[in-house]
């Protein structure tokens, strides 16, 4: 085990801790912005610094194919290679096989594909992506899991959760590194409870330094969506950090915090500023929308990042899915807001503040008290009180 | 706006020179010449953010060229207006912005369609007519430090009437641009034109020099014009101009052709060399104490292009991890290494055109300080023979090794 996970400050199942890695001191709850191909998209990393990221994704499949793992190895680890002062974390590299290649085919030994670069057959297994991932050298690495989608029914589900459960002793085995980087399980089963259970209660067997909640966050509706985490943070050792894999919208987000989770990734605020959106307390701004063409605020007046400080909507709107410079600005605000988000939830439950806290989140995001049903159930069965945020239901 | 010359004939027969030019309060620094406009793109440079901007050289990295073409869509000038101009719209209150039509990548002067009414340019919104009023009326709600009056920019091989005629177009939007000025010329840079006609040349050098603008802004050069001829038709519009007051230019990118505009007199560029680098890949490492006696010291990279530029795509710099250019003090240099930027350029992300436009742009400008040096010293000549000769070794070298 190469980390230390302390609680701070606690509201019912939620909980903020200090998350100590071998890179870096970290605060949670917490966002990783996800950096594919060793960068976050038109960032630097004193940028990143800056804004407060504390932990960045790195995807194992990417990088193994470019600029590879022999390579990063050589040079040092991703730390060194990207010179990013921080924590990492990588992934296994299975969603990726997954989702991207549509010719991947799983067995008991590995995800079988072929090969993007020659066509070749190659063969993922947990052990490869282990030690693929003890070369690249991130503070956290994942265990190689059987992700199926959530929409998919059927014996399938079952199969790849006992493999999850074979896989993870293969990868504890594989793993040269212990003392360096941290090995986290995955919790999968689709959205049965039954298959949840047992999966979490196996991979607890095998007192891993974190954990993951995975197979989520693909299209499943949201009532099942948070209803599975909450199983899981139920179930899931207190003193050991928790993943939600995927997640997201800052929605999201605040829920699966208020049910116990701490770690979070997504491709989204960054993907989505690419695209001229932004993020801000009400929701999301469209800055390609006419509407910002003379709209001479900041993208948010709370926000005192860089961008918020210095720029318009109305310029803004003129850079955007036009000029690099556009999505640098807008990924530059949407991952402060994100961070602002993490720290927001880890001050306000050290302070005790936490309901304050996500019933002024809710007010801004649903002014006119349209809270959506599931997140009042999460909220209920989390015990934090939303009712003064939701309009009287009209009978 | 305030300019001196501070070292006259420091070589290229006696033209060029070193000045300071003074645009801020009386307080701030001058930025010395011969300089360089850093390009932008509505206004911010392509790739390098306000914070990496303002963590280049100062004063040199505080000049800006700006294109009013870039804000004819959006914002409106009203929103502009209302915003408070370039300097409160886009945050750089440290900055100074010299606005000109012509940026030579996206604006481009089109002869074929301009006419008695306005000048055409090619824009990535399609094909423009400028009016001189519609022109002042963007350069009022923008409020650059300085700005460019308008002209009728042809290529080198128009017919000599085409010629004559855009120098006429251009005096006259010089003085209709000078009478719907409120400040009466005070921050105006007058156009000169003329094509490649010598005679042409010099009469609209010295018409322009009779109108009371603060400088001068030297266009229709890298249209297509013979590099020979052209020293002596800069000459030509030099000799012609007064010295005391400053000169610009467009269309001379590379570092030869500033040279060559160095020793013509010419004090400030809009070089669109450092993008085209950056796109391509392309990083500066040419080092600047050439003049150190026999001092030819490249850094012994083995081949891939000339001794000035590495071309960060080739596989050799695949694992590295050196700067790309040894004790640099540019952000790029002090935080990351060939290797890295290799990798960006091969996965495509946007990271690497922000390294080495930043890069980039630190070691363009360390040229023009270099180049700066050698004036002050009087040996600019022997910089631009050696510079030059030094650009062409790799191709002396290739020959004698086949």
């Amino acid at each position: 085990m190469a980390l230390k996970f302390e609680v701070l400050g606690k509201f019912n199942r939620a909980r903020a801790a200090r998350l100590t890695l071998p890179h870096f001191i970290c605060q949670t709850p917490l966002f990783m912005p996800v950096g594919t191909q060793g960068t976050i998209k038109g960032l630097t990393n004193n940028q990143l610094e800056e804004i407060g990221c504390q932990i960045i994704l790195g995807n194992t499949y990417h990088l193994a194919l470019r600029p590879g793992a022999e390579l990063i190895d050589d040079l040092g680890g991703l730390h060194k290679f990207m010179n990013w002062k921080r924590a990492l974390l990588t992934d296994s590299g299975g969603f990726q096989m997954v989702s991207l290649l549509h010719l991947a085919d799983i067995t008991e030994q590995g995800v079988t594909f072929q090969s993007p670069v020659d066509g070749k057959p190659m063969l993922l297994t947990p052990e490869e992506s282990i030690q693929i991932q003890n070369k690249i050298g991130a503070d956290i690495i994942m265990a190689l899991d059987d992700v199926v989608k959530t929409t998919i029914t059927g014996p399938r589900i079952e199969e790849a959760m006992y493999r999850t459960l074979r896989w993870i002793d293969r990868c504890i085995a594989a793993h040269k590194r212990p003392d360096a980087q941290n090995l986290f399980g995955i919790v999968q089963g689709g959205l049965d409870p039954v298959l949840r259970d047992i999966c979490v209660r196996g991979l607890v067997d095998r007192n891993l330094p974190g954990y993951a909640i995975g197979g989520l966050a693909g299209g499943e509706d949201k009532d099942s969506f948070w209803r599975v985490v909450a199983q899981c943070t139920a179930a899931l050792p207190e003193d050991k950090p928790r993943y939600v894999m995927g997640v997201g919208y800052p929605l999201d987000i605040v829920v699966c915090s208020a049910l116990g989770a701490d770690m979070y990734d997504c491709v989204y605020p960054t993907r989505t500023a690419r695209f001229g959106t932004a993020l801000v307390p009400e929701g999301v701004l469209r800055l390609k929308n006419q509407a910002m063409a003379n709209d001479e605020r900041p993208i948010d007046s709370t926000c005192t990042c860089m961008v918020c400080r210095n720029y318009t909507r109305a310029y803004l709107h003129c850079l955007v899915t036009k000029d690099a410079m556009g999505s640098q600005l807008v990924s530059y605000h949407n991952l402060s807001y994100m961070m602002r988000l993490s720290k927001d939830l880890h001050t306000s439950l050290v302070e005790g503040q936490f309901p304050e806290f996500v019933r002024g989140f809710l007010r801004a995001q649903f002014p006119k008290g349209n809270v959506p049903e599931w997140v009042c159930n999460a909220m209920e069965v989390a015990g934090v009180d939303i009712s003064t945020c939701c309009a009287p239901i009209t009978s | 706006m305030r300019f001196a010359v501070t070292r006259a004939c420091g070589g290229g027969g006696g033209r060029a020179r070193t000045g300071a030019l003074y645009i801020g309060g009386s307080t701030t620094a001058p930025i010395e010449t011969p300089s360089l406009l850093i390009s932008t793109r509505k206004g911010l440079p392509t790739f390098v953010s306000r914070d990496h901007l303002a963590a280049l050289p100062t004063p040199d990295s505080l000049l800006l060229h700006v294109s009013p073409l870039h804000f004819l869509d959006c914002p409106s000038s009203k929103t502009i207006s209302n915003i408070g101009g370039l300097h409160q719209m886009l945050g750089l209150h440290e900055h100074f912005f010299v606005a000109a039509p012509r940026d030579s990548l996206e604006s481009l002067p089109e002869s074929e369609g301009t006419n008695k009414l306005g000048a055409s340019f090619e824009t990535p919104c399609g094909r423009r007519l400028i009016k001189p009023s519609a022109y002042v009326e963007k350069i009022a709600s923008l409020k650059p430090n300085l700005w460019a009056s308008m002209a009728d920019e042809v290529p080198a091989w128009v017919s000599e009437k085409r010629n004559k005629t855009s120098v006429d177009r251009t005096l006259r939007w010089l003085d209709e641009c000078l009478a719907l000025d409120p400040a009466g010329g005070k921050t105006m840079l007058g156009l000169v034109v003329g094509g490649s006609n010598i005679e042409e040349r010099k009469h609209c050098a010295i018409e322009v020099a009779t109108r009371n603008v603060s400088g001068f802004w030297i266009g229709g050069f890298g249209l297509g014009e013979n590099v020979e001829e052209r020293s002596v038709l800069l000459n030509a519009v030099t000799d012609n101009l007064p010295e005391e007051k400053v000169r610009f230019i467009s269309g001379l990118s590379l570092p030869e052709e500033v040279l060559q505009g160095v020793a013509s007199g010419i004090d400030l560029f809009d070089s669109t060399y450092i993008y085209h680098l950056t796109l391509g890949g392309f990083a500066l490492i040419f080092p600047f104490k050439i003049l150190d006696h026999n001092n030819l010291d490249f850094q012994l990279d083995d081949t891939v292009g000339d001794r000035t530029k590495i071309n960060l795509r080739a596989t050799i710099y695949r694992k590295d991890i050196s700067p790309i250019v040894a004790n640099c003090s540019c952000f790029t240099c002090q935080n990351h290494t060939r290797a890295y930027i290799n990798h960006l350029l091969n996965v495509h992300e946007m990271l690497a055109h922000i390294l080495l436009e930043i890069h980039n742009t630190h070691h363009y400008l360390g040229f023009f300080r270099a180049m700066r040096e050698a004036i002050k010293g009087g040996k600019f000549d022997l910089f631009r023979q050696r510079f030059v000769e030094s650009r062409r070794i790799h191709l002396t070298s290739a020959v004698l090794c086949s």
